[in-house]
């Protein structure tokens, strides 16, 4: 209920606005303090090249959530957010785009990256090194719950996917590894920030699993030398992807900005503000030149190893996937 | 009867028809949408048996604990003249204003191993924060004041000189106290029982921070709810709901019946 009253609130606002160039990008949870800097970036970049001022309008919460306010009418220009999945679903339920929608922008429409790392406790006394590490008893894990946070869903995924290819595509051995592994989970907190604020405010647990981007930030935040970052052999690499919805740009007259505006990430200068958010910039040259702050990993992608969100989505945390039945098992 | 029963009655339905019924038909809509077999796999569940467990069982746990330390406040304030009074009078709503997030990661904070109270829990072997008791103090935290608020004005009102007759006739304190004051305030105790029973059934934000959320231990029924809509299963989310609903209403009722009960026993 309040997020539809926040929808409708928010979606007569954008009604408003339009006229004077304005767009809302719906995006989730941990890139406010990035988009802070896009669109500002953006705005600067659009009265040079178009003239026109505009305003740039952001809503941020959980990915599927947002998706749902979509999904239920929020006027969204267009959306950024955690996983393909998500957008999959506006197509499908909503039909506001089309379902191909992620084969029109370069790199999966992804034009920022980031991984799954472990944060542990200051000197590593537990000496976690790789995702086996995390499956022995006696090591507590924090992780969100993956069927609540779209985040928490690529760590899962990272952990199967390291299994696998440990074991040679054997999916049972991958099974009773990732089972292994939530057993060490004491708490499933709802949301990666709430995951964060446990293992960082509340000292629980010896290693956090979560995104590159996120563990930095909690670094420079949170726990200046308290905290090290622990990179796996092997990780998966998160695509979080961007769209414009079209029906809602092409009611309300906003395509050509709507579509300048996620061209405008594949440029150089956005490339570098991803980069300083430590979100790993998709450009070879920005890369390159941030190559200090991102160590090498070996990744993945969810399309390589589960063939895609959909799938992965249905076989692992539907209802009844294996998710739920690490839980029922016993 | 008396004049203008008609207009206020048919306010009063179309009122409580918008306001209540209104939102709540349209969660039974969405419910229509599962087959019966699909209704009954859904709530048979047992991640989701064990949440409604947990919730309904937590929820009157801790609205039986407001009642019985709310009452004593309620009596404190009614009763006795004391300096900070007012403070501790306004502190009594707090929980009312505070935003439940607030309230729910205060008491994380306080209550796990390395805060205030957690802290010198744990050496005694008890877990408070990230399981069921969490539950159960985000609870009692929320539904306070529904008690003391519908006890402590009863109280107020309650005349001095049914005590004194009660003295005169030969009672001492305790049995003026059970056979004279406390019948005239169990009605209003049995309000604010079920209020801070309704309360906490549905309540959500304080909960999450505190409980956990381990599947079969402590999820609560608001946040499977929350994991259907997570999914895009929104039949699913208001087949619990529907569920939840059902079984509110039942205890409600239930508590409204012996409250009616218990006012027309001390009338005679």
């Amino acid at each position: 209920m309040k997020e539809f009253l926040i929808a409708v609130a928010l979606a007569a606002a954008s009604a408003g606005a339009w006229s004077q160039g304005s767009l809302l990008n719906v995006s989730y949870d941990p890139t406010r303090e990035l988009y802070q800097d896009y669109n500002a970036a953006f705005a600067r970049h659009w009265q040079q090249q178009a003239g026109q001022k505009l305003t740039l309008r952001q809503s941020h919460g959980g990915s599927s959530k947002q998706a749902r306010a979509v999904i239920d009418g929020l006027d969204a220009d267009v959306v950024t957010l955690a996983l393909a999945y998500d957008i999959d679903e506006i197509a499908a339920r909503a039909k506001l785009l089309p379902a191909d929608w992620q084969r029109r922008l370069p790199h999966n429409s992804s034009p920022y990256t980031s991984t799954i790392v472990f944060l542990v406790r200051k000197g590593n006394p537990k000496n976690i090194r790789d995702w086996d590490d995390l499956a022995k008893p006696g090591v507590v894990v924090i992780t969100p719950n993956p069927k609540t946070s779209g985040g928490a869903r690529w760590n899962y995924l990272a952990a199967w996917g390291f299994a696998l290819k440990k074991h040679k595509n054997d999916q049972g051995k991958a099974k009773d590894f990732v089972t292994a592994l939530y057993r060490n989970v004491p708490v499933l907190d709802s949301g990666a920030r709430g995951s964060t604020t446990t293992f960082v405010e509340r000292g629980l647990g010896d290693v956090l699993i979560a995104w590159e981007n996120e563990a930095f930030l909690a670094l420079k935040e949170l726990g200046r030398g308290k905290l090290d970052i622990v990179v796996p052999s092997l990780s998966i690499l998160a695509e979080p992807p961007v769209a414009v919805i079209d029906k809602v740009v092409d009611r309300k007259g906003t395509r050509k900005v709507a579509e300048a505006y996620l061209r405008y990430w594949y440029t150089p200068e956005a490339q570098e503000i991803a980069a300083r958010h430590f979100y790993r910039p998709i450009d070879a040259k920005i890369a390159a030149k941030y190559e200090k702050q991102f160590p090498k990993v070996n990744v993945f992608t969810v399309d390589e190893l589960f063939g895609g969100w959909q799938k992965a989505q249905r076989a692992h945390f539907a209802d009844g996937g294996v998710f739920d039945q690490i839980y029922l098992k016993h | 009867m008396l004049p203008g029963f008609g207009l206020a009655l048919g306010f009063t339905l179309l009122y409580l028809g918008l306001v209540v019924l209104l939102p709540l038909s349209a969660t039974l809509a969405k419910t229509l949408t599962l087959t019966w077999a699909q209704f009954m796999e859904t709530i048979s569940n047992p991640r989701v048996v064990a949440s409604f467990r947990l919730s309904f069982g937590a929820s009157l746990l801790a609205a039986a604990i407001n009642a019985v330390f709310g009452f004593i406040v309620a009596w404190v304030l009614a009763r006795y003249r004391f300096p900070g009074k007012r403070i501790i009078d306004a502190l009594v709503d707090l929980p009312f204003a505070l935003p439940t997030a607030v309230a729910g990661i205060a008491l994380t904070a306080i209550y796990a191993k390395n805060g205030w109270i957690g802290r010198l829990l744990e050496p005694l072997g008890v877990q408070v924060a990230f399981s069921p008791l969490g539950v159960l103090v985000a609870l009692v935290f929320i539904g306070m004041p529904f008690v003391v608020r519908t006890v402590q004005p009863v109280l107020e009102d309650l005349e001095p000189e049914l005590e004194e007759a009660a003295a005169t006739l030969g009672a001492d304190r305790w049995q003026t106290f059970a056979r004279v004051v406390f019948p005239a305030v169990l009605p209003a105790l049995i309000t604010g029982f079920a209020l801070a029973f309704a309360r906490a059934v549905g309540e959500y934000g304080s909960v999450i921070f505190i409980a956990g959320n381990m599947p079969l231990v402590s999820e609560i029924a608001p946040l499977l709810i929350v994991t259907k809509l997570e999914q895009y299963d929104y039949a699913g989310a208001t087949a619990i709901a529907v569920v939840m609903l059902a079984i509110s209403f039942a205890l409600l009722l239930l508590i409204n019946w012996l409250q009616w009960r218990s006012r027309t026993h001390s009338r005679t």
